[in-house]
Protein backbone atom coordinates (compact mmCIF):
# COMPACT_ATOMS: atom_id res chain seq x y z
CA UNK A 1 0.00 0.00 0.00
CA UNK A 2 1.11 3.60 -0.46
CA UNK A 3 2.36 5.57 2.71
CA UNK A 4 -0.17 8.69 2.16
CA UNK A 5 1.92 10.93 4.34
CA UNK A 6 4.81 10.17 1.94
CA UNK A 7 2.73 10.60 -1.16
CA UNK A 8 1.06 13.64 -2.16
CA UNK A 9 -3.00 14.05 -2.49
CA UNK A 10 -4.29 14.48 -5.77
CA UNK A 11 -5.73 17.83 -5.15
CA UNK A 12 -2.80 20.11 -3.97
CA UNK A 13 -4.49 23.72 -5.17
CA UNK A 14 -0.77 25.52 -5.03
CA UNK A 15 0.13 23.23 -8.11
CA UNK A 16 -2.81 24.91 -10.26
CA UNK A 17 -3.43 22.12 -12.56
CA UNK A 18 -4.18 19.81 -10.02
CA UNK A 19 -7.36 21.70 -9.22
CA UNK A 20 -9.59 20.48 -12.26
CA UNK A 21 -7.72 17.14 -12.73
CA UNK A 22 -7.80 15.36 -9.14
CA UNK A 23 -11.02 13.26 -9.04
CA UNK A 24 -13.59 14.34 -6.09
CA UNK A 25 -14.54 10.95 -5.20
CA UNK A 26 -13.39 9.13 -2.42
CA UNK A 27 -10.88 6.53 -3.95
CA UNK A 28 -11.93 2.96 -3.74
CA UNK A 29 -9.92 0.10 -1.69
CA UNK A 30 -8.53 -2.22 -4.39
CA UNK A 31 -8.06 -6.32 -2.74
CA UNK A 32 -4.60 -7.08 -4.89
CA UNK A 33 -5.09 -9.83 -6.75
CA UNK A 34 -3.16 -11.31 -9.07
CA UNK A 35 -3.84 -8.57 -11.52
CA UNK A 36 -2.03 -6.24 -9.16
CA UNK A 37 0.54 -8.33 -8.14
CA UNK A 38 2.16 -9.43 -11.56
CA UNK A 39 3.31 -6.69 -14.03
CA UNK A 40 5.62 -6.12 -17.16
CA UNK A 41 8.67 -7.97 -16.97
CA UNK A 42 12.22 -6.33 -18.39
CA UNK A 43 15.22 -7.66 -19.44
CA UNK A 44 18.26 -6.87 -21.31
CA UNK A 45 17.20 -6.65 -24.34
CA UNK A 46 15.06 -3.82 -23.16
CA UNK A 47 18.18 -1.23 -22.98
CA UNK A 48 20.76 -0.34 -24.88
CA UNK A 49 24.26 -0.28 -23.34
CA UNK A 50 24.87 3.21 -24.40
CA UNK A 51 20.67 4.19 -22.99
CA UNK A 52 22.33 5.14 -19.91
CA UNK A 53 24.68 7.68 -20.85
CA UNK A 54 22.76 11.23 -22.00
CA UNK A 55 26.12 12.48 -22.64
CA UNK A 56 26.66 10.49 -25.47
CA UNK A 57 23.62 9.13 -26.43
CA UNK A 58 22.13 11.96 -28.61
CA UNK A 59 25.30 13.33 -29.98
CA UNK A 60 25.62 15.04 -33.41
CA UNK A 61 28.42 16.95 -33.70
CA UNK A 62 29.88 17.53 -30.44
CA UNK A 63 30.11 16.77 -26.55
CA UNK A 64 26.72 17.77 -24.49
CA UNK A 65 27.11 20.75 -22.56
CA UNK A 66 27.26 21.12 -18.89
CA UNK A 67 28.05 19.86 -16.00
CA UNK A 68 28.91 16.03 -15.94
CA UNK A 69 26.93 13.97 -13.61
CA UNK A 70 26.95 10.51 -12.42
CA UNK A 71 23.80 9.55 -10.74
CA UNK A 72 23.30 6.19 -9.37
CA UNK A 73 21.26 4.26 -6.69
CA UNK A 74 19.28 0.94 -5.95
CA UNK A 75 16.24 -0.11 -6.24
CA UNK A 76 14.14 -1.49 -3.56
CA UNK A 77 10.78 -3.14 -2.19
CA UNK A 78 8.99 -1.58 0.85
CA UNK A 79 11.13 -4.11 3.06
CA UNK A 80 14.44 -2.61 1.70
CA UNK A 81 15.07 -5.49 -0.40
CA UNK A 82 16.96 -4.98 -3.73
CA UNK A 83 14.42 -5.07 -6.86
CA UNK A 84 16.77 -6.48 -10.24
CA UNK A 85 15.92 -5.74 -12.99
CA UNK A 86 13.79 -2.91 -12.60
CA UNK A 87 13.20 -0.74 -15.62
CA UNK A 88 14.34 2.99 -14.61
CA UNK A 89 13.94 5.75 -17.32
CA UNK A 90 14.37 9.26 -17.03
CA UNK A 91 14.28 12.22 -18.68
CA UNK A 92 15.26 15.82 -18.02
CA UNK A 93 15.69 19.22 -19.65
CA UNK A 94 19.33 20.37 -20.64
CA UNK A 95 21.77 22.52 -19.07
CA UNK A 96 20.19 25.43 -19.43
CA UNK A 97 16.76 24.45 -17.98
CA UNK A 98 15.06 23.85 -21.83
CA UNK A 99 14.00 20.53 -22.86
CA UNK A 100 13.78 19.19 -26.05
CA UNK A 101 10.21 18.51 -26.58
CA UNK A 102 8.10 20.76 -29.05
CA UNK A 103 5.88 22.09 -26.73
CA UNK A 104 8.79 23.49 -24.30
CA UNK A 105 8.27 27.17 -25.33
CA UNK A 106 11.34 28.27 -22.77
CA UNK A 107 13.75 30.82 -24.58
CA UNK A 108 16.95 29.14 -23.49
CA UNK A 109 18.83 27.12 -26.39
CA UNK A 110 18.60 23.76 -26.86
CA UNK A 111 21.72 21.90 -26.93
CA UNK A 112 22.10 19.75 -30.40
CA UNK A 113 23.57 16.99 -28.65
CA UNK A 114 21.71 16.21 -25.86
CA UNK A 115 18.12 15.13 -25.83
CA UNK A 116 18.11 14.60 -22.24
CA UNK A 117 16.51 11.05 -22.28
CA UNK A 118 17.60 7.56 -20.63
CA UNK A 119 16.64 4.43 -19.98
CA UNK A 120 18.86 1.91 -17.61
CA UNK A 121 18.15 -1.84 -15.63
CA UNK A 122 18.93 -2.66 -12.04
CA UNK A 123 21.78 -5.16 -11.75
CA UNK A 124 21.64 -7.86 -9.44
CA UNK A 125 21.90 -5.53 -6.29
CA UNK A 126 18.78 -3.41 -7.48
CA UNK A 127 21.66 -0.57 -8.72
CA UNK A 128 20.92 1.49 -11.63
CA UNK A 129 23.68 4.11 -12.56
CA UNK A 130 23.43 6.77 -15.79
CA UNK A 131 25.57 9.43 -16.43
CA UNK A 132 24.03 12.82 -17.69
CA UNK A 133 24.41 16.76 -17.68
CA UNK A 134 23.05 18.74 -14.37
CA UNK A 135 19.43 20.23 -15.49
CA UNK A 136 18.92 23.75 -15.08
CA UNK A 137 16.18 25.32 -13.54
CA UNK A 138 13.08 26.31 -15.67
CA UNK A 139 10.62 28.94 -15.74
CA UNK A 140 6.87 28.47 -15.69
CA UNK A 141 3.55 29.81 -15.77
CA UNK A 142 1.83 28.02 -12.54
CA UNK A 143 2.08 31.28 -10.47
CA UNK A 144 4.09 34.53 -11.05
CA UNK A 145 8.36 33.99 -11.21
CA UNK A 146 7.47 30.61 -10.78
CA UNK A 147 10.69 28.71 -11.20
CA UNK A 148 11.06 24.64 -11.27
CA UNK A 149 13.91 23.63 -9.54
CA UNK A 150 16.19 21.54 -11.34
CA UNK A 151 14.99 18.57 -11.21
CA UNK A 152 15.32 14.45 -13.42
CA UNK A 153 12.04 12.82 -13.89
CA UNK A 154 12.22 8.85 -12.74
CA UNK A 155 9.83 5.96 -14.32
CA UNK A 156 10.49 2.98 -12.50
CA UNK A 157 8.75 -0.32 -12.67
CA UNK A 158 9.04 -2.32 -9.78
CA UNK A 159 7.76 -6.37 -9.95
CA UNK A 160 4.17 -5.60 -10.23
CA UNK A 161 1.52 -3.19 -11.13
CA UNK A 162 1.27 -1.92 -8.07
CA UNK A 163 4.78 -1.38 -7.63
CA UNK A 164 4.65 1.57 -10.25
CA UNK A 165 6.34 4.78 -9.41
CA UNK A 166 7.13 7.92 -11.72
CA UNK A 167 8.78 10.79 -9.29
CA UNK A 168 11.58 13.41 -9.50
CA UNK A 169 15.03 13.85 -8.50
CA UNK A 170 16.09 16.84 -6.62
CA UNK A 171 19.36 18.35 -5.95
CA UNK A 172 20.79 19.12 -2.32
CA UNK A 173 20.66 23.14 -1.59
CA UNK A 174 18.57 24.14 -4.49
CA UNK A 175 17.03 27.46 -3.20
CA UNK A 176 13.90 26.98 -5.46
CA UNK A 177 12.56 23.50 -3.47
CA UNK A 178 10.91 25.79 -0.52
CA UNK A 179 9.27 27.50 -3.47
CA UNK A 180 8.11 24.68 -5.69
CA UNK A 181 4.39 23.64 -5.71
CA UNK A 182 4.85 20.08 -7.24
CA UNK A 183 8.37 18.94 -4.81
CA UNK A 184 5.87 20.81 -1.68
CA UNK A 185 3.14 18.34 -2.89
CA UNK A 186 4.80 15.68 -0.67
CA UNK A 187 3.36 16.39 2.59
CA UNK A 188 6.00 14.93 4.97
CA UNK A 189 9.31 16.56 5.56
CA UNK A 190 10.97 13.25 5.44
CA UNK A 191 9.19 12.01 2.47
CA UNK A 192 10.17 15.83 0.18
CA UNK A 193 13.79 14.90 2.01
CA UNK A 194 13.65 11.51 0.11
CA UNK A 195 13.24 13.07 -3.38
CA UNK A 196 16.60 14.91 -3.22
CA UNK A 197 19.26 12.88 -4.00
CA UNK A 198 22.90 13.21 -1.90
CA UNK A 199 25.94 14.85 -3.27
CA UNK A 200 28.31 11.26 -3.03
CA UNK A 201 32.04 11.69 -4.03
CA UNK A 202 33.19 8.51 -4.09
CA UNK A 203 31.00 8.51 -6.84
CA UNK A 204 32.40 11.65 -8.20
CA UNK A 205 34.71 10.44 -10.62
CA UNK A 206 38.30 12.74 -10.74
CA UNK A 207 38.20 15.17 -13.57
CA UNK A 208 35.47 13.91 -15.28
CA UNK A 209 31.92 13.86 -13.28
CA UNK A 210 30.00 14.78 -10.67
CA UNK A 211 28.60 12.11 -8.52
CA UNK A 212 25.12 11.87 -6.75
CA UNK A 213 23.25 8.84 -5.28
CA UNK A 214 19.35 8.58 -5.63
CA UNK A 215 18.18 5.58 -3.79
CA UNK A 216 14.13 4.60 -4.63
CA UNK A 217 12.13 2.85 -2.40
CA UNK A 218 9.03 1.44 -4.26
CA UNK A 219 5.70 0.63 -2.08
CA UNK A 220 4.87 -3.31 -1.60
CA UNK A 221 7.14 -6.12 -1.67
CA UNK A 222 8.49 -8.48 -4.29
CA UNK A 223 7.11 -11.55 -5.19
CA UNK A 224 8.66 -14.70 -4.02
CA UNK A 225 10.06 -15.09 -7.17
CA UNK A 226 12.07 -12.57 -7.13
CA UNK A 227 13.97 -12.94 -3.90
CA UNK B 1 10.84 11.34 15.13
CA UNK B 2 12.95 10.87 12.03
CA UNK B 3 16.50 10.39 11.35
CA UNK B 4 17.11 12.67 7.78
CA UNK B 5 20.54 11.22 7.23
CA UNK B 6 19.44 7.23 7.37
CA UNK B 7 16.31 8.20 5.68
CA UNK B 8 14.53 6.28 7.77
CA UNK B 9 11.46 6.79 10.13
CA UNK B 10 10.10 5.42 13.33
CA UNK B 11 7.06 3.79 12.92
CA UNK B 12 6.14 1.06 15.43
CA UNK B 13 6.90 0.67 18.53
CA UNK B 14 6.75 -3.17 19.68
CA UNK B 15 7.72 -4.60 23.14
CA UNK B 16 9.52 -0.93 23.66
CA UNK B 17 11.64 -1.19 20.83
CA UNK B 18 11.19 1.16 17.99
CA UNK B 19 11.32 0.14 14.72
CA UNK B 20 13.13 1.63 11.95
CA UNK B 21 11.28 1.56 8.85
CA UNK B 22 12.48 2.78 5.25
CA UNK B 23 10.23 5.61 4.15
CA UNK B 24 8.70 5.10 0.76
CA UNK B 25 10.00 7.86 -2.36
CA UNK B 26 6.74 9.72 -3.02
CA UNK B 27 5.31 10.17 -6.41
CA UNK B 28 6.06 13.36 -8.60
CA UNK B 29 3.84 14.47 -12.10
CA UNK B 30 4.90 12.96 -14.97
CA UNK B 31 4.69 16.53 -15.87
CA UNK B 32 4.01 17.92 -19.70
CA UNK B 33 7.46 17.13 -21.56
CA UNK B 34 7.34 12.81 -20.95
CA UNK B 35 6.78 12.02 -24.48
CA UNK B 36 10.23 12.05 -25.66
CA UNK B 37 11.15 9.20 -23.07
CA UNK B 38 8.43 7.19 -22.68
CA UNK B 39 6.58 6.98 -25.59
CA UNK B 40 8.90 5.85 -28.42
CA UNK B 41 6.29 4.27 -30.96
CA UNK B 42 3.04 3.03 -32.16
CA UNK B 43 4.01 -0.66 -30.73
CA UNK B 44 4.09 0.39 -27.50
CA UNK B 45 0.02 0.35 -28.30
CA UNK B 46 -0.09 -3.09 -29.40
CA UNK B 47 -0.48 -5.46 -26.85
CA UNK B 48 -0.74 -8.11 -29.51
CA UNK B 49 0.92 -10.02 -32.33
CA UNK B 50 -1.26 -11.09 -35.25
CA UNK B 51 -0.91 -15.15 -33.89
CA UNK B 52 -1.68 -14.27 -30.25
CA UNK B 53 -4.54 -16.02 -29.47
CA UNK B 54 -8.22 -14.69 -28.41
CA UNK B 55 -10.88 -11.84 -30.01
CA UNK B 56 -8.46 -9.27 -31.17
CA UNK B 57 -9.72 -6.00 -30.27
CA UNK B 58 -8.97 -2.36 -30.22
CA UNK B 59 -9.66 -0.03 -26.90
CA UNK B 60 -9.92 3.65 -27.44
CA UNK B 61 -11.01 6.58 -25.02
CA UNK B 62 -10.54 10.02 -24.30
CA UNK B 63 -9.46 11.52 -20.61
CA UNK B 64 -11.57 14.46 -19.78
CA UNK B 65 -10.73 16.77 -16.83
CA UNK B 66 -13.09 18.52 -14.61
CA UNK B 67 -14.26 20.94 -17.32
CA UNK B 68 -14.81 18.17 -19.14
CA UNK B 69 -12.26 19.67 -21.30
CA UNK B 70 -9.89 16.51 -23.29
CA UNK B 71 -6.64 16.29 -21.69
CA UNK B 72 -3.78 16.48 -24.28
CA UNK B 73 -0.89 15.11 -22.56
CA UNK B 74 -2.40 11.97 -20.53
CA UNK B 75 0.03 8.40 -20.51
CA UNK B 76 -2.27 5.49 -20.29
CA UNK B 77 -0.81 2.24 -19.36
CA UNK B 78 -2.82 -0.96 -19.03
CA UNK B 79 -1.64 -4.32 -17.63
CA UNK B 80 -4.31 -7.53 -18.04
CA UNK B 81 -3.95 -11.01 -18.70
CA UNK B 82 -4.06 -13.04 -21.96
CA UNK B 83 -7.17 -14.38 -23.40
CA UNK B 84 -6.58 -17.85 -21.35
CA UNK B 85 -6.65 -15.21 -18.15
CA UNK B 86 -3.13 -16.04 -17.43
CA UNK B 87 -0.26 -13.50 -17.07
CA UNK B 88 3.40 -13.72 -18.46
CA UNK B 89 4.89 -12.98 -14.83
CA UNK B 90 6.66 -15.40 -12.77
CA UNK B 91 3.92 -14.72 -10.16
CA UNK B 92 0.92 -16.21 -12.17
CA UNK B 93 2.07 -20.07 -11.21
CA UNK B 94 0.92 -21.18 -15.30
CA UNK B 95 3.07 -18.14 -16.42
CA UNK B 96 4.56 -21.03 -18.73
CA UNK B 97 1.28 -21.44 -20.13
CA UNK B 98 0.78 -17.94 -21.12
CA UNK B 99 0.48 -16.99 -24.95
CA UNK B 100 4.49 -15.62 -26.12
CA UNK B 101 2.47 -13.87 -28.94
CA UNK B 102 1.01 -11.41 -25.93
CA UNK B 103 2.77 -9.53 -23.56
CA UNK B 104 -0.46 -8.03 -21.46
CA UNK B 105 1.44 -4.38 -21.10
CA UNK B 106 0.53 -1.54 -22.78
CA UNK B 107 1.56 2.67 -23.02
CA UNK B 108 -0.07 5.02 -25.17
CA UNK B 109 -0.47 8.92 -24.98
CA UNK B 110 -3.04 11.07 -25.67
CA UNK B 111 -1.77 13.51 -27.41
CA UNK B 112 -2.46 12.12 -31.28
CA UNK B 113 -5.13 12.77 -33.32
CA UNK B 114 -7.94 13.44 -31.52
CA UNK B 115 -6.30 13.37 -28.18
CA UNK B 116 -7.49 9.94 -28.08
CA UNK B 117 -5.41 6.83 -26.70
CA UNK B 118 -5.68 3.48 -28.09
CA UNK B 119 -4.69 -0.15 -28.05
CA UNK B 120 -4.98 -3.07 -29.66
CA UNK B 121 -4.88 -5.97 -27.58
CA UNK B 122 -7.04 -8.95 -27.27
CA UNK B 123 -9.88 -9.41 -24.76
CA UNK B 124 -8.66 -10.74 -21.76
CA UNK B 125 -9.53 -14.20 -20.43
CA UNK B 126 -11.46 -14.67 -17.01
CA UNK B 127 -9.67 -16.00 -14.26
CA UNK B 128 -10.67 -18.10 -11.08
CA UNK B 129 -9.72 -16.54 -7.78
CA UNK B 130 -8.38 -17.92 -5.17
CA UNK B 131 -11.63 -18.26 -3.41
CA UNK B 132 -12.94 -20.05 -6.54
CA UNK B 133 -14.82 -17.26 -7.48
CA UNK B 134 -14.72 -16.31 -10.68
CA UNK B 135 -12.65 -13.13 -11.97
CA UNK B 136 -14.28 -11.45 -14.57
CA UNK B 137 -12.46 -9.87 -18.19
CA UNK B 138 -10.69 -6.82 -17.32
CA UNK B 139 -8.14 -4.54 -18.04
CA UNK B 140 -5.91 -2.59 -15.04
CA UNK B 141 -5.07 0.83 -16.12
CA UNK B 142 -2.65 4.20 -14.34
CA UNK B 143 -3.63 7.26 -16.16
CA UNK B 144 -0.37 9.42 -15.52
CA UNK B 145 -0.85 13.53 -16.59
CA UNK B 146 0.66 17.13 -16.08
CA UNK B 147 -1.64 18.35 -12.62
CA UNK B 148 -1.73 14.52 -11.24
CA UNK B 149 1.57 14.37 -8.60
CA UNK B 150 -0.12 11.03 -8.01
CA UNK B 151 -1.12 8.28 -10.88
CA UNK B 152 -4.62 7.46 -10.78
CA UNK B 153 -5.70 3.66 -10.89
CA UNK B 154 -8.79 2.10 -12.41
CA UNK B 155 -10.13 -0.97 -14.19
CA UNK B 156 -11.88 -2.07 -17.50
CA UNK B 157 -14.72 -4.17 -17.61
CA UNK B 158 -16.48 -4.98 -20.43
CA UNK B 159 -20.28 -4.08 -20.68
CA UNK B 160 -21.04 -7.06 -23.10
CA UNK B 161 -19.79 -9.54 -20.77
CA UNK B 162 -22.18 -11.65 -18.66
CA UNK B 163 -19.03 -12.49 -16.23
CA UNK B 164 -19.12 -8.95 -15.39
CA UNK B 165 -22.07 -8.90 -12.84
CA UNK B 166 -20.65 -11.68 -11.29
CA UNK B 167 -17.07 -10.46 -10.75
CA UNK B 168 -16.59 -10.13 -6.56
CA UNK B 169 -14.72 -6.86 -7.66
CA UNK B 170 -17.33 -5.24 -9.51
CA UNK B 171 -19.97 -6.49 -7.32
CA UNK B 172 -18.96 -4.82 -4.45
CA UNK B 173 -18.93 -1.47 -6.33
CA UNK B 174 -21.55 1.46 -6.10
CA UNK B 175 -23.60 0.15 -8.34
CA UNK B 176 -23.65 3.37 -9.65
CA UNK B 177 -20.55 4.43 -9.93
CA UNK B 178 -19.26 1.10 -11.38
CA UNK B 179 -20.90 1.89 -14.85
CA UNK B 180 -17.94 4.58 -15.38
CA UNK B 181 -15.70 1.41 -15.58
CA UNK B 182 -17.46 -0.17 -18.06
CA UNK B 183 -15.92 -0.32 -21.98
CA UNK B 184 -18.88 -0.58 -25.10
CA UNK B 185 -18.58 -1.90 -27.96
CA UNK B 186 -18.42 0.64 -30.57
CA UNK B 187 -17.20 -1.08 -33.69
CA UNK B 188 -14.99 0.40 -36.44
CA UNK B 189 -14.94 -0.46 -39.81
CA UNK B 190 -13.61 -4.09 -39.86
CA UNK B 191 -12.11 -3.51 -36.13
CA UNK B 192 -13.66 -4.80 -33.01
CA UNK B 193 -13.47 -1.90 -31.07
CA UNK B 194 -14.29 -1.05 -27.40
CA UNK B 195 -14.69 2.70 -26.14
CA UNK B 196 -13.89 3.69 -22.77
CA UNK B 197 -13.53 7.40 -21.13
CA UNK B 198 -12.00 8.63 -18.39
CA UNK B 199 -13.37 11.40 -16.38
CA UNK B 200 -10.85 12.25 -14.05
CA UNK B 201 -13.37 14.90 -12.06
CA UNK B 202 -16.98 16.29 -12.01
CA UNK B 203 -20.37 14.76 -14.00
CA UNK B 204 -19.33 10.63 -14.50
CA UNK B 205 -16.65 11.02 -12.83
CA UNK B 206 -14.41 7.40 -13.09
CA UNK B 207 -14.40 5.43 -10.11
CA UNK B 208 -10.86 5.19 -8.82
CA UNK B 209 -9.11 2.68 -6.82
CA UNK B 210 -6.78 3.71 -4.19
CA UNK B 211 -3.39 3.18 -6.32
Amino acid sequence: MLDRSIHPPYLHPPYTSTVKRAPHQPLVPLVYSLAELTGPVYGHESVRAIDNDLTRNAIVNGEAIGERIIVTGRVLDAAGRPVRNALVEVWQANACGRYIHKLDQHDAPLDPNFTGAGRVLTDQNGEYRFTSIKPGAYPWKNHHNAWRPAHIHFSVFGTNFIQRLVTQMYFPGDPLLPLDPIYNGIPSEAGRRRLIADYAHDVTQPLWALGYRFDILLAGRNQTPFE
Amino acid sequence: MTCVRTRCIVSLRVYGIYIMTPIQTGSQTVGPFFHYALITGDDQRILATPQARGEHIRIEGSVYDGDGVLIPDAMLEIWQADSAGLFPHPADPRHHEADPEFRGFGRSDTTGAGNRFWFHTVKPGARKNADSTTAAPSINIHVFSRGMLLHALTRLYFSDEPATEQDPVYAALDPVRRRTLLAHRADLPGQPTYRFDIRLQGDGETLFFDP
